[in-house]
């Protein structure tokens, strides 16, 4: 049962990553509709940057705490030099062109930090764990992870929810020309809107940076991960990037858990080792099939799509 | 009398809180060209939508020559004999002209899993099409892309690929809406000549063309009809006098 | 005009391609028939694709999925010792098929960014499957024992009759295509693409054309993937890595879409400039990647549409 919970809390830390990605590529999505492959490769810049200003500063935080602000950064210089240019092509146009931009980001990654996978070392005062329940110790990074995961939902919350820029990508995401007859800055809302995208994903990299192995291509892992989450959750919602990321970290982290010992039980053990790794490694992409089969337009759909 | 070509009994949709259609109730005889008037937004394009099986309604019954189709799409309304033209244009802009009513031609003879004989050679197929084409003035027009096609010339495309399907009924979203004096008259002139050929529905804001071509008309507001008669009737009616023509004829 | 020349180049085309064998048997260069061969099933592929993209507007970035099992049919039939080429193909169609069919009745009932997201998630799992797939080697892949036997037929270890039978199969696939688009079939898909509201209300239900088109491309798919198990004489799955499918989608762009000719071109323009840079640095991907940019910003009739336009 420790375990079961255990795995849980795992699948939720995942689940906080996958939402601050998918809240990013959604918002972007829903006020821009562009199609940003490129996502994955700002989620592997803002890891990269948090390793390499970490061991530069030689402090794990001050690493962090740079690196978000110069993933933001990076992000705004890729949409003002490349795709400003895509929000009105149409997606096939979208896809290709961060798709180049995904090859050219894993090439320069590779050969400023190598190919070989790096790892972030904590400081000791985040690399143990603490007693959560009697029996129970948990890592305090990854309940960090989560913390600081539900925190910026809830600043992502407000932000949408009363603040001006909130009220404006709310509009934005309906009715655009209604922004501009505002008077606002359109570009920069949309700059903005893509930086504060970058930044998320930045977050969930410097993150990823000590749980998951930092190397050239790991953008594209989440990406696709992300994607069943928007499948799932529905396109250009906040509250669908929450739901659906929820419901695949926990699937998935659960799936790759216990799927193999569930299985041993109703089968052979021999036939669940085969089959559990195979099929665990499947499990969200067939329940995206089935959420599709039965709600095509995700679990909540954003209105007057 | 005869049973109407189609009849539709409590029709109602809406969107989100707003309701577009609400229990419209609309009986359109064979032959008559029915005129649907209505300031904007009193749901005459959702009407229309229903009519065409575009939209799927929230409640209510559509009859259509004699059968219930309330539960067919529009590809099956389409094949039963109910063509429409949209509020917006809506051809096949990279065809050409006559390869726009040749499509319509082919949706209507047979299934289309042929995989070897090009279809631009088959003339059963290009026959039937150029003759519609003719017939609605625009057999000079055949090679011209469609998107080249003046705004006018489209209209007319389309009336042409709604005919191509040979249709009892044929519904017409503001057809000259957009055009100026002399493209007005021409496609007037051109329903005039499909009258009692074909049944027609006619949503339209230009009075003008629909005291000339309706044989009765109904009035919508907030979604509801509040009144069907002769152009005359519905002239005289004070209550749509008040409600609609007393606000300007234009909104 | 259009016309006469797009013959012109097709005839050109197809002549050079014949003539690759000799003229690398008299430079002394075998390497690049089998450069020229994986070029032409990788044309096969990016011609399969067009039809869904180009002519039924269906943004699929998983057709490396069918290229994957495709070359896992003829892999696995041929790690049980059966190397019949006739079987081996035969199922690698009908599995890709079949694939093909689950996946678009799926996706094909929505749209846009819906379709693109879905296609890419359902190859990503494929990979995965294909990782897990311990017995034929998982992450790593397994060599291919043995070329596909034809009873006699041909002898696809001879690199010139390999290389002939994969021009054949282009040509037939070209000559499909063509007739396909232009058939009533044809029209459909391309009608719904075009306006799909429009050839809904004119009576055409495209659901199924569509998913016909789905299908009968992701067959063709599967075969070029039985022809690239042959080629590489490996198996993996990397065949089905989602960046195969982005390259094989940026050939029929690069080529021009719509054009079924043009992805061929496509097909070989990026694997030659791939070799060529390759050769120059480790680090290609960095000129490929914003060279892919700069394609789908400024030249996005392709290069059939340079060579092809009138006047």
């Amino acid at each position: 049962m420790l375990l079961v919970l255990e795995q849980g809390l795992n699948g939720l830390q995942y689940g906080v990553m996958l939402f601050l990605m998918a809240a990013g590529l959604t918002l972007v999505f829903g006020i821009m509709n562009l199609v940003n492959l490129a996502h994955g490769s700002l989620y592997m810049v803002g890891a990269y940057l948090a390793t390499a200003f970490a061991r530069w500063t030689g402090s794990f935080v001050l690493g962090a705490l740079l690196a978000l602000p110069a993933t933001l950064l990076v992000g705004v210089v890729v949409e003002v030099i490349a795709l400003r240019t895509l929000y009105e092509r149409d997606h096939l146009d979208q896809v290709l062109a961060t798709f180049g931009l995904i090859l050219f980001f894993n090439e320069l990654v590779a050969i400023v930090w190598g190919r070989a996978a790096i790892y972030t070392s904590l400081p000791p005062s985040l690399s143990g764990s603490f007693v959560l329940l009697p029996g129970l110790r948990y890592p305090t990074y990854r309940a960090l992870v989560i913390l600081v995961g539900v925190a910026a939902a809830v600043f992502l919350y407000v932000l949408v929810t009363s603040t001006r820029l909130g009220m404006l990508i709310r509009a934005g995401a309906s009715n655009r020309t209604m922004v501009a007859a505002l008077g606002v800055n359109i570009r920069r809302l949309y700059t903005l809107v893509f930086g504060l995208g970058a930044a998320l994903a930045g977050l969930a990299g410097l993150m990823a940076g000590p749980i998951y192995a930092v190397q050239p291509g790991m953008g594209e892992q989440i990406l696709i991960q992300v994607f069943v989450v928007i499948i799932i959750g529905g396109i250009g919602s906040i509250r669908g990037a929450v739901a659906g990321a929820m419901v695949v970290g926990m699937v998935d982290t659960l799936g790759r858990a216990f799927l193999r010992p569930t299985l041993s039980t109703i089968v052979s053990p021999a036939a669940a080792d085969k089959a559990g790794p195979a099929l665990a490694s499947m499990l969200i992409y067939l329940m995206m099939a089935a959420v599709l089969f039965f709600r095509p337009q995700g679990l909540f759909p954003t209105r007057g799509r | 009398m005869a049973e109407p070509l189609i009849a539709v009994r409590g029709l109602s949709k809406s969107f989100g809180g707003l309701r577009a259609t609400d229990r419209v109730d609309l009986d359109v005889e064979d032959g008559e060209t029915h005129a649907i008037i209505g300031p904007n937004g009193a749901g005459k394009t959702t009407l229309i939508g229903q009519l065409a099986g575009d939209l799927r309604p929230d409640a209510g019954t559509t009859r259509f020559a004699g059968r219930d189709v309330t539960s067919l799409d529009a590809p099956a309304r389409s094949r039963l004999g109910l063509a429409r033209s949209f509020q917006i244009t809506s051809i096949f802009p990279d065809f050409s002209a006559l390869d726009n009513v040749a499509l319509a031609v082919q949706a209507h003879s047979g299934h289309s899993f042929h995989f070897w004989r090009p279809a631009r050679a088959e003339r059963e197929l290009r026959e039937p099409a150029l003759a519609v084409l003719g017939g609605v003035g625009l057999g000079a027009r055949a090679d011209v892309l469609a998107a080249n096609l003046a705004h006018g010339e489209q209209r007319q495309l389309e009336i042409a690929m709604a005919l191509a399907t040979r249709p009892r009924l044929l519904l017409l979203d503001e057809p000259v809406a957009g055009m100026g004096l002399e493209e007005t008259q021409r496609m007037v002139r051109l329903l005039s000549t499909l009258k009692r050929r074909v049944t027609i529905v006619l949503v339209e804001h230009d009075m003008d063309a629909v005291f000339t071509l309706a044989d009765r008309i109904s009035v919508m507001v907030y979604g509801r009809i509040i009144a069907t008669g002769s152009p005359e009737e519905v002239r005289g009616n004070a209550e749509v006098r008040r409600a609609y023509l007393g606000e300007g004829t234009e909104s | 005009m259009a016309i006469s020349r797009r013959a012109i180049v097709l005839a050109a085309g197809a002549v050079l391609l014949a003539l690759v064998p000799p003229v690398a048997g008299l430079l002394n260069q075998p390497f690049y028939v089998d450069l020229f061969r994986r070029m032409m099933i990788f044309a096969i592929a990016a011609l399969s694709l067009d039809l869904i993209l180009g002519y039924g507007g269906m943004v699929s970035f998983g057709h490396a999925a069918y290229l994957g099992i495709g070359a896992y049919a003829v892999g696995i039939f041929a790690f049980y010792g059966v190397d019949n080429g006739f079987l081996q193909w035969s199922v690698a169609i009908a599995a890709s098929a079949a694939a093909a069919l689950v996946i678009g009745v799926i996706s094909i009932r929505t749209s846009g960014v819906y379709f693109i997201m879905i296609t890419l998630a359902f190859t990503q799992m494929l990979y995965y499957l294909g990782i897990s797939l311990e017995t034929y080697g998982g992450d790593n892949g397994m060599p291919l024992k043995t070329r596909s036997q034809f009873a006699g037929l041909v002898d696809l270890r001879n690199p010139s009759a390999f290389y002939y039978v994969v021009l054949a199969l282009l040509l037939l696939f070209l000559l499909l295509g063509r007739r396909l688009v232009d058939a009533r079939f044809g029209m459909v898909i391309r009608s719904a693409r075009s306006n799909e509201p429009r050839a809904r209300a004119i009576g055409f239900a495209p659901f199924r054309y569509k998913l016909a088109a789905f299908v009968l491309a992701g067959g063709a798919c599967g075969l070029a993937g039985a022809l690239l198990a042959n080629q590489t004489e490996y198996l993996t799955p990397d065949f089905m890595h989602w960046t195969r499918s982005g390259e094989i989608m940026f050939m029929v762009i690069l080529g021009g879409m719509r054009t079924l000719f043009g992805p061929v071109l496509g097909a070989v323009v990026l694997l030659g400039l791939e070799d060529v840079l390759s050769a120059l640095t480790e680090h290609w991907q960095i000129i490929l990647g914003p060279f892919l940019v700069v394609v789908v910003l400024f030249a996005k009739r392709g290069l059939f549409g340079l060579v092809s336009r009138d006047g």
